[in-house]
């Protein structure tokens, strides 16, 4: 079954209902067994890296994420959930992600302080290559995105799509293999966002050309 | 680019959307479910939900009709009224909002403002602000004070001076709501929309007085907005979000345009 891991950071309210009303069965859990059985896995999140990260290792569920990751369960982060997958993340003084996709997470410097941060509403999304996810997706369509800091990924062919925003163009979308992880939220983003969701549902996990 | 949002306005009461001007005269509309799910599908970025009756009944926000509304729409709506405290912030966010709107609540006690932004992140915590033109009043430097409780009360709080201390306070998202400009159609108040963007790091949202797609042309160009709030112009049927977006696109504003 499709697995949604409630580390205790934000809301899943959004995300469940966003599965729920494209009829996919999802379950959502903090049980290291649950991970390893699951079919796929979505981890979302909202809040803070350093409280986020501590709550996955005191609940075990670091280890369980990884080993479902390496055996190629399909896994989607979203927002924070998307950050932590990354080696090192700037906020609370530097955090230490799960180090599954290579890269740093930083903050935005705004040169033009019309540039707020958070960046808080929708972007366009340029997909920087064909990917299972972006199926049935019309290039540089919007996506809601809600943050302060933004995924760097440390080699280039792990970028999935990207977007401008305060004086630069970041990661909003990147992955390998099995893995991808996407700063907007496709939960919040309407018919749009359900595509990627339901596309994300449909996904053997392979990369191959969409 | 980040696009400009437009947020329709659905002001709830006793479980239907209503219309009023200056806060008075309320008529029926519709169904707030059915009518969120039509703007959604109408291609509105956002939505907010006021249950205006609630603080005046004394009783909580209807939880059920935030229930129904996360259930039919997929894009983030934030909701008003009758909160009371912490607990109403997390009822509302957990029956699947994505924003909770604080006004009366917040002047009377601030560090709500605060413990919100802490318990749910700043991106939850909207202040809306009801100020009023008061020119040539010494109180108020920035020649607008702030209202309360429906342009009831008046606190004795400079709008300028409000706006900056919320920002500070942790608030994620500033809603400036004219009283003057409320219900006339005859646009926003660029003023002081203009002051407080200028002077805070978060976004500003206008709201009160848009009655023409050149109206939200001159609050996002003049008036600093990030966002902009709209009811009566498109609850009447006069517009549709559809041809505001493109009377903004053609005037070079960034609108989301595929929905």
């Amino acid at each position: 079954m499709l697995t949604i891991i409630d580390y205790r950071a934000g809301n899943l309210t959004s995300v469940q209902l966003a599965f729920a009303s494209l009829d996919i069965p999802a379950r959502i859990t903090r049980d290291s067994r649950d991970i390893l059985e699951a079919d796929r896995i979505v981890f979302p999140g909202v809040g803070t890296a350093g409280a986020a990260m501590r709550n996955i290792q005191e609940q075990g569920i670091a280890a369980a994420v990884r080993e479902a990751v390496n055996r190629g369960t399909p896994f989607l982060g979203i927002c924070l959930g998307a950050q932590i997958v990354f080696e090192l993340l700037e906020e609370d003084g530097g955090v230490q992600g799960l180090g599954l996709l290579p890269g740093t997470v930083r903050k935005f410097q705004p040169l033009d302080r019309r540039d707020k941060v958070p960046q808080i509403g929708w972007n366009a999304v340029h997909w920087s290559r064909p990917h299972p996810l972006c199926r049935n997706i019309e290039q540089d369509s919007e996506f809601y995105f809600v943050h302060s800091y933004y995924m760097q990924p440390g080699r280039p062919e792990i970028l999935l799509g990207q977007t401008d925003y305060a004086g630069i163009t970041f990661a909003a979308a990147a992955g390998q293999a099995n893995l991808a992880a996407l700063q907007f939220h496709p939960e919040k983003s309407g018919r749009i966002g359900l595509q990627l969701l339901r596309n994300f549902a449909d996904w053997d996990g392979q990369t191959g050309s969409a | 680019m980040l696009t400009k949002r437009i947020i329709p306005c659905l002001d709830v009461r006793s479980g239907k959307v209503t219309k009023g001007v200056k806060f008075k005269n309320n008529v029926v509309l519709g169904d707030p479910v059915e009518m969120a799910a039509a703007y959604s599908d109408g291609g509105c970025d956002e939505l907010v939900f006021y249950d205006i009756t609630a603080s005046a009944e004394g009783r909580p926000i209807d939880i059920a009709m935030v229930q129904a509304v996360a259930r039919a729409i997929h894009i983030p709506f934030a909701v008003g009224g009758g909160i009371g405290g912490l607990a109403d912030m997390e009822r509302v966010l957990l029956a699947g909002a994505e924003k909770i709107s604080v006004n009366s609540l917040a002047v009377l006690q601030p560090e709500i403002i605060t413990r919100g932004a802490r318990a749910f992140g700043a991106q939850c915590m909207v202040l809306g602000m009801d100020p009023v033109a008061v020119p040539d009043d010494p109180r108020f430097p920035s020649g607008y004070e702030v209202t309360i409780r429906g342009f009831r009360e008046r606190p004795g709080l400079d709008a300028l001076e409000w706006a900056r201390q919320v920002a500070d306070l942790g608030a994620g998202e500033i809603v400036v709501n004219s009283v003057d400009a409320d219900g006339t159609r005859a646009g926003y108040e660029l003023k002081i929309t203009r002051m407080i963007a200028d002077a805070v790091d978060i976004p500003v949202v206008a709201s009160g007085g848009a009655g023409h797609p050149q109206h939200l042309v001159q609050v996002f160009r003049e008036g600093g907005a990030d966002a902009a709030i709209i009811a009566g112009m498109i609850h009447t049927g006069d517009y549709t979000i559809a041809g505001i977006k493109q009377d903004l696109q053609q005037a070079g504003i960034a609108v989301r345009r595929r929905w």
